[in-house]
């Protein structure tokens, strides 16, 4: 029941739709972020003609860099009906009668042999020609395999990507919930350490070229410099100086805004994409993936059994988890509350910087990557139950599962909000959370 | 660098229609977390439900204005409840994040493809405006002075919003001197002495819930009067920039939200003005113009921190009026 006809977020915002000429840039874009993105300067081809007064519809089709010649997009609306083939410089144009509402196809069948959309249930795009005169469409393609899909099939590798997201989210999100558990506070900031992780690791593979072992390696030290920083440069003096928790609360997200912005400032509003040579795909049965995203799964799932094993059987993780249930008794009985406190933080920034450079892989680097799942590692770990560090794993599977699944029967623009919904919803009926305690709600 | 131009964005900042509607959603919010304390993240979804509610059933249904307006609040009202009910029965951090992922939640159904027929999609809505300007009783003439000269349709919208900032701030004031302020302000200060003295707290907090966010929404249509509804303003951002306006001014005062307001956009088009005057003057040669633009959101950050650490309860506040003791 997926709505035909409705354009998807493809699996990298970048795919998504630029207008040009006139110096008008319209986005049309239709992802969740889209809204937030919309200054974002699009790398845009030049105009495909000369048609300055007439309206076009056009783009290119390439597959990596390599452009497609001869594959057709069907363009319709209001009667009117003309396919475009794609020339050897991989560019189509289709000039429109007016303006109004049309529908770009692409023609699967005209791709050359071994060469498939990235996201094959999304190959049309609604084209809206309304202040612009010509817009852009893209259609992502790559290596590939075009087959048909069953709904068994789209459930299947909906649930695959949904574990994968999920996992990721865990990742992030037991950050939140230790940090919460321990200092009581809501880090609004949380998302950006996921963007923090993201934007270094894209910086040292991909604008620097270092070896992604080293990066790797970089990364995640600086991701832990930049939790410990945030505890010993901001949060312990607020800590010591009483500061309230709804005043710390809102310190978080002043600082959200000033590391979102200052992202922005240096790194810019595009989308990049982390090129470390994983992009070739893996057949699992009706499931194509990338071999990125199979090694992010086993990078998370081998990460959270370490998170386990820290906080079940390490002298330090069970002092995190006293401090997590009463902080005071556990100060009573010896143990260095702010110590936890501090190794929580740098585990936390080093966890979501490496959730952030699984994330970039999965989905490109934005400036405000983090900041836009920031609610759904939110709705994961209330859903878990606030505080506790298995019930945000539980809760991130839920949720990332939920938003991927949403979008076989759903607007797939419309799928975080339906987490949102489950965590209204979770909150109106157990508001503890399938993990959490009753005495936290307070 | 030209100071006079500078300085009279600055000045037009000050009575200009949107600092107008941050006021009004300041006034909403002051109601909300300085004199009921609750957590509101998402005025920015009360606003979006008003200027939604006002721009559809105006191209949609073709309701006159004040009948437009009366869906606006009547919206506002539903939209509190959805939100009060599962929510404030619980800590005031639950309602911070219910409220900011219900704002989110209009946002993203506003702006989805499956209904850009009634909400214009990613694009918004416009020409919602026709019949308010209809109203507009001051003529084509362009009047006023220095600073402040407009035409007679831009002074109507600022007549009309700032008019509303003064209706509210009154209802406000009046209320809060009133029995149930003080059983509001009660709750602020500890809910469960109030519970014990036979209040329903559920039900007050519910009522100023909906009075707020009844605020919130008159802020979304006098926010859109001089512009389009676009999904991508109602974004989180908003509700920050607005809770930046009202702890400036000083949460649980009368004039607090509306100094706050002023002073946050004529401060945010004086840095613009500044900074874009030293890059254009050759002195921060490695900025560019959209650069120039964000750093003011990193100021409206470090502001906020700043703010809320040093000084919570703003320029006005009384540091005993304070709700942060959650």
């Amino acid at each position: 029941m997926s709505a035909p006809g409705s354009a998807r977020s493809a699996a990298r915002p970048i795919g998504l739709l630029v207008g040009f000429l006139l110096a008008l840039a319209a986005l049309l874009s239709l992802a969740p972020i889209g809204a937030l993105a919309a200054e974002a300067p699009a790398p845009t081809p030049s105009p495909t003609g000369d048609f300055t007064t007439t309206f076009t519809v056009g783009g290119v089709i390439r597959s990596g860099d390599e452009p497609l010649e001869g594959v057709e997009v069907l363009v319709e609306g209001d009667g009117f009906s003309e396919v475009g083939t794609t020339g050897p410089d991989g560019r189509w144009s289709v000039s429109l009668p007016g303006r109004g509402e049309y529908t770009a196809t692409l023609q699967v069948e005209t791709l050359p042999e071994g060469i498939a959309p990235r996201d094959p249930d999304n190959v049309t795009r609604q084209v809206n020609i309304g202040t612009t005169n010509t817009v852009n469409v893209l259609f992502p393609t790559g290596e590939g395999r075009v087959s048909t899909t069953t709904i068994w099939d789209t459930v299947f590798t909906r649930l695959v990507y949904g574990l994968n997201f999920g996992l990721l989210l865990a990742l992030a999100a037991i950050g939140i919930t230790l940090i919460f558990g321990t200092t009581g506070v809501n880090n609004f900031a949380h998302g950006e350490m996921l963007t923090f992780g993201a934007i270094f690791f894209y910086v040292f593979t991909t604008a620097l070229g270092w070896n992604v072992a080293l990066a790797l390696i970089a990364t995640l030290a600086l991701s832990a410099a930049f939790g410990w920083g945030q505890d010993a440069g901001l949060f312990r003096p607020l800590r010591r100086k009483g500061v309230g928790l709804v005043q710390v609360l809102i310190v978080t997200i002043g600082l959200s805004i000033v590391v979102r912005y200052l992202f922005l400032f240096f790194f810019g509003g595009g989308t990049e994409n982390v090129n470390i040579g994983l992009s070739s795909t893996v057949s699992l049965g009706p499931v194509t993936i990338t071999l990125a995203s199979l090694i992010s799964m086993g990078v998370s799932v081998a990460m959270l059994l370490l998170v386990a094993f820290f906080l079940t059987r390490t002298r330090i993780g069970k002092a995190t988890r006293a401090v997590s249930d009463n902080a005071s008794l556990a100060a009573a009985s010896g143990i260095n509350v702010d110590r936890v406190i501090r190794i929580v933080w740098v585990m936390a920034a080093t966890l979501t910087g490496l959730a952030g450079i699984l994330y970039g892989l999965y989905r490109g680097v934005t400036w405000d990557m983090g900041f836009a799942i920031l609610l759904l590692m939110f709705a994961a770990v209330t859903l878990g139950g606030l505080g506790s560090a298995f019930g945000a794993l539980v809760g991130s599977l839920i949720i990332g599962i939920l938003t991927e699944l949403s979008t076989v029967w759903i607007p797939p623009d419309l799928r975080y909000a339906v987490a949102l919904i489950v965590l209204i919803l979770v909150l109106l009926l157990r508001p503890q959370g399938v993990l959490g305690r009753r005495e936290r709600i307070g | 660098m030209d100071w006079g131009s500078i300085i009279g964005n600055a000045a037009g900042e000050l009575i200009s229609p949107t600092t107008a509607a941050y006021a009004l959603a300041a006034i909403g919010l002051s109601v909300h977390f300085g004199y009921a304390g609750l957590l509101n993240f998402g005025q920015a979804g009360f606003m979006a439900v008003g200027a939604y509610a006002f721009a559809i059933t105006t191209l949609e249904l073709g309701w006159p204005v004040w009948l437009a307006i009366l869906a606006a609040i009547v919206a506002s009202v539903v939209f509190a409840f959805v939100l009060g009910v599962p929510t404030l029965r619980l800590r005031a951090d639950y309602l911070a994040i219910v409220t900011i992922a219900a704002a989110e939640i209009v946002r993203f159904v506003v702006s989805t493809v499956n209904l850009t027929a009634i909400t214009g999609g990613s694009q918004g809505l416009s020409g919602f405006a026709r019949g308010f300007d209809a109203l507009n009783p001051f003529g084509d003439a362009r009047f006023g002075f220095g600073p402040w000269t407009y035409s007679g349709e831009q002074w109507w919208v600022r007549v009309f919003g700032w008019g509303l900032v003064l209706l509210a701030t009154v209802i406000v004031f009046l209320l809060m001197r009133s029995p149930w302020g003080r059983v509001v302000k009660g709750i602020r200060e500890d809910e469960d002495a109030v519970r014990s003295l036979g209040k329903n707290v559920y039900s007050y907090k519910m009522q100023a819930l909906v009075l707020g966010g009844v605020f919130g929404s008159l802020a979304g249509v006098v926010f859109i009067l001089p512009r389009a509804v676009q999904p991508g303003n109602y974004g989180t951002a908003l509700t920050f920039f607005i809770w930046t306006a009202l702890l400036l001014g000083g949460a649980a005062t009368v004039f607090g939200p509306i100094v706050g307001a002023m002073i946050f956009w004529a401060v945010l088009s004086l840095t613009n003005g500044v900074i874009v005057g030293l890059r254009d003057a050759g002195v921060l040669p490695f900025i560019s113009t959209t650069q120039a633009g964000q750093i003011r959101f990193i100021l409206v950050g470090l502001a906020l921190m700043l703010l809320v650490v040093f000084r919570p309860q703003g320029i006005f506040g009384n540091k005993k009026e304070l709700s942060f003791n959650v």
